[in-house]
């Protein structure tokens, strides 16, 4: 699905990723995890094509195509979705307008028709119950007034209609109370399939008792330090991050 | 320097006066006192304080160095014809009476100036000053036969009455619109005033309209400009509200090489109410440049004015919004905010309010910003898939809606939108 090889990249002078490895395949299911400020929003914003980084070494293969030389909206359109951690309120964009028009950019981009408007309402509805998003909310302007939790809904809401092949979750589960942690989960296991994967980037295992990860990575001063399986986040948990920064801060120059 | 200032008032005089109309609604005196005020004060420069983004002197001397007002007959106004609505038509300036419609709604009454009463004759120029403004001036000394459209005491019109002002000629031009609105206690009506260029000329049109809303009535008017490039305007309007009369208006500027409109309002008795929307969006080289004035002289009158402004290419774009609140004026709202989008760093916007506060007891805000597009939502958008360009659509229809959406003419409405979104 996606190869990530020696991925460097820095914001002016400053390097933040320092040859990030990463290989995922199709069905898998791969968590990030580390302390704040090593990197995790970084790679995603990186990958989803965020110009005010600079990638200075490194390449990204997505489904056969060289992801960096991609614009971000070609991106999606080839099927990577990113959650974003703090979601952007767009005054006066309605919600469905936006969706609309993505849905219809992306079929365009594969040569299929617009999609029937009635089709569509269909669709909306349906993903709408899945992670219980109040159809009001559809309606009203972009993340605009929503709540913390009504965003990140928002976010699984988008991705559920969309549909992508890879969808990276930056730390939706930050700031969220129990039940919408659930429904996020809900959301995210039923469509989860054999033809797509996911990233998982969190704090907390608490996520990972929900959507069981395959991998779980280690973020740590923009370096992949560990890798493992879903036993990892449990050990993290128990250890705290202290213990990693011990254990690694003699190796980050 | 006044020999330099008269000369282009001076050529204009010269090359339109031999092919004007008389203008026998205007009485010796005016004339005499509009060609005065342009001999000596001659066409604005951009030295004018009024005039400092708009050089109209400039304009003259480059743009209409060769007028010749061989203007074109207009035959066929029908793809500008609004489906629900009653049409008046105005041709170079005239009121053209085979392309109106034939008004026959009880309480209304529409008089071409050629047959104004001498009750009729003594409003035109009984509100826009002669000597504040040049092109008050030069509009009084070559006035096209424009009309007077009154809506009789009581009267309240749903339907919409479009006035379409076409403008046609092969080569530079003068044309002088005007007209006089009047609602009498208790009207209520909205008016449309649409201006279109045709032919492959340049027109520039010197547009002048007095409004009288009277006790307890309601205008809604709406100025929908889109000239094209052939279009150079100046638009005054001069309004003036009675008790508890109410004037709303929003004007929509999408094209027209040079758009000046002064707006001035005068809240003239107790308890009235104004609101000034505005919505342009300028390209290329255009200079769309809006002028208002809210002249409060009386207690609890309220104003509103908001308007946004979308600049791309070299185009330039000027709001200047002047408050009055006079010492009698006690208890005044007055609002107003001036937002802005930049969409090229060749672009510029220029804003400016200017409050003068002779009452104590008053409420009065103004606010204004210019800014980029937000990048942020812009990348949000491309990353659900959503290209650069429908992204910027998206983001200005956003930002324009808030005017739009004030538009309470359906058609008008939608018209606005799709038009709006092609210019972008
Ligand atoms: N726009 C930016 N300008 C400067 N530094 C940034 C910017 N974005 C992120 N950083 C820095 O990059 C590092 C990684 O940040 P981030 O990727 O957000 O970490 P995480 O998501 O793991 O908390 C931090 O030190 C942060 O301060
Ligand atoms: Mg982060």
């Amino acid at each position: 699905m996606i190869t990530i090889k020696n991925l460097h990249a820095s914001i002016g002078d400053k390097e933040i990723l320092k040859g990030i490895n990463l290989e995922i395949k199709a069905g898998e299911v791969h968590a990030i995890m580390g302390p704040n400020g090593s990197g995790k929003s970084t790679l995603s914003s990186v990958l989803a094509g965020r110009e005010d980084y600079e990638v200075t070494q490194g390449e990204v293969i997505f489904n056969g195509k060289d992801l960096l030389e991609l614009s971000p909206e070609d991106r999606a359109r080839e099927g990577l979705f990113l959650a974003f951690q703090y979601p952007v309120e767009i005054p006066g964009v309605s919600n469905i307008n936006f969706l609309k028009t993505a849905v219809n950019e992306i079929r365009a981009y594969k040569g299929q028709e617009e999609m029937p408007a009635k089709d569509f309402l269909a669709l909306v509805k349906e993903k709408q119950k899945l992670v219980e998003l109040d159809g009001k909310l559809a309606n009203r302007s972009v993340n605009e007034g929503f709540s913390g939790g009504e965003k990140k809904r928002n976010e699984i809401f988008q991705m559920a209609m969309l549909n992508p092949k890879l969808a990276i979750l930056d730390e939706t589960d930050s700031g969220l109370d129990i039940d919408a942690l659930r429904i996020v989960a809900t959301g995210v296991n039923a469509l989860k399939n054999k033809e797509n994967a996911f990233v998982v980037i969190t704090h907390y295992q608490r996520l990972l008792d929900y959507i069981v990860p395959d991998f779980v990575h280690i973020l740590y001063k923009g370096k992949i330090v560990k890798s493992g399986g879903k036993e990892l986040a449990l050990e993290l948990e128990a250890k705290g991050y202290d213990e990693i920064k011990k254990e690694f801060e003699t190796e980050s120059v | 320097m006044i020999a330099e200032k008269t000369t282009t008032a001076q050529l204009i005089i010269d090359k339109i006066s031999s092919s004007a109309g008389k203008v026998d609604f205007i009485d010796n005196d005016k004339l005499s006192k509009a060609l005065l005020y342009l001999e000596n004060k001659g066409i604005p420069t951009n030295k004018h304080e009024d005039y400092k983004y708009c050089n109209l002197d400039g304009i003259f001397k480059k743009e209409f160095k060769n007028i010749d007002q061989k203007l074109n007959a207009v035959s066929d106004i029908n793809k500008f014809k609004l489906n629900n609505s009653v049409t008046i038509v105005i041709v170079n300036g005239n009121y053209s009476e085979t392309l109106s419609d034939k008004l026959i709604l009880k309480g209304l009454h529409l008089n071409a100036f050629s047959n104004l009463d001498k009750e009729g004759k003594q409003l035109v120029g009984s509100i826009a000053n002669i000597e504040s403004d040049a092109f008050i001036a030069l509009n009084t000394a070559f006035s096209g036969n424009g009309f007077h459209l009154k809506i009789q005491e009581n009267e309240q019109f749903q339907i919409p009455i479009h006035i379409l002002y076409v403008s046609s000629s092969n080569s530079e031009a003068i044309v002088n619109p005007r007209n006089i609105i009047e609602l009498g206690k208790n009207a209520e009506a909205t008016i449309i005033e649409e201006q279109v260029v045709i032919g492959e000329g340049k027109v520039f049109t010197n547009f002048l309209s007095e409004k009288f809303v009277g006790e307890n009535a309601k205008l809604t008017s709406y100025t929908f400009q889109n000239e094209g490039k052939n279009g150079y305007s100046v638009n005054t309007n001069q309004v003036t509200i009675a008790r508890y009369g109410k004037y709303d208006n929003t004007t929509i500027t999408l094209s027209g090489s040079l758009v000046r409109n002064n707006h001035n309002v005068v809240l003239a008795a107790q308890n009235c109410e104004a609101h000034l929307n505005g919505l342009f969006s300028a390209k290329s080289n255009q200079l769309v440049d809006n002028h208002t004035l809210m002249d409060h002289q009386m207690p609890n009158c309220e104003s509103n004015e908001l308007y946004k402004g979308i600049v791309n290419d070299k185009s330039v774009g000027v709001f200047n919004g002047k408050i009055y609140v006079r010492k009698d004026a006690q208890k005044t709202n007055a609002y107003q905010s001036s937002k802005n989008i930049l969409l090229s760093d060749d672009a510029t916007i220029n804003t400016k309010p200017q409050l003068e506060i002779y009452a104590d007891d008053v409420k009065c805000s103004h606010g204004t910003s210019t800014g980029k597009i937000d990048e942020a939502a812009v990348f949000y958008l491309n990353a659900r898939g959503i290209g650069r360009e429908s992204a910027k659509k998206l983001l200005l229809h956003a930002f324009a809606q808030e005017v739009i959406n004030k538009i309470e003419v359906d058609e008008l409405k939608e018209k606005v939108l799709h038009l709006f979104e092609n210019e972008l």
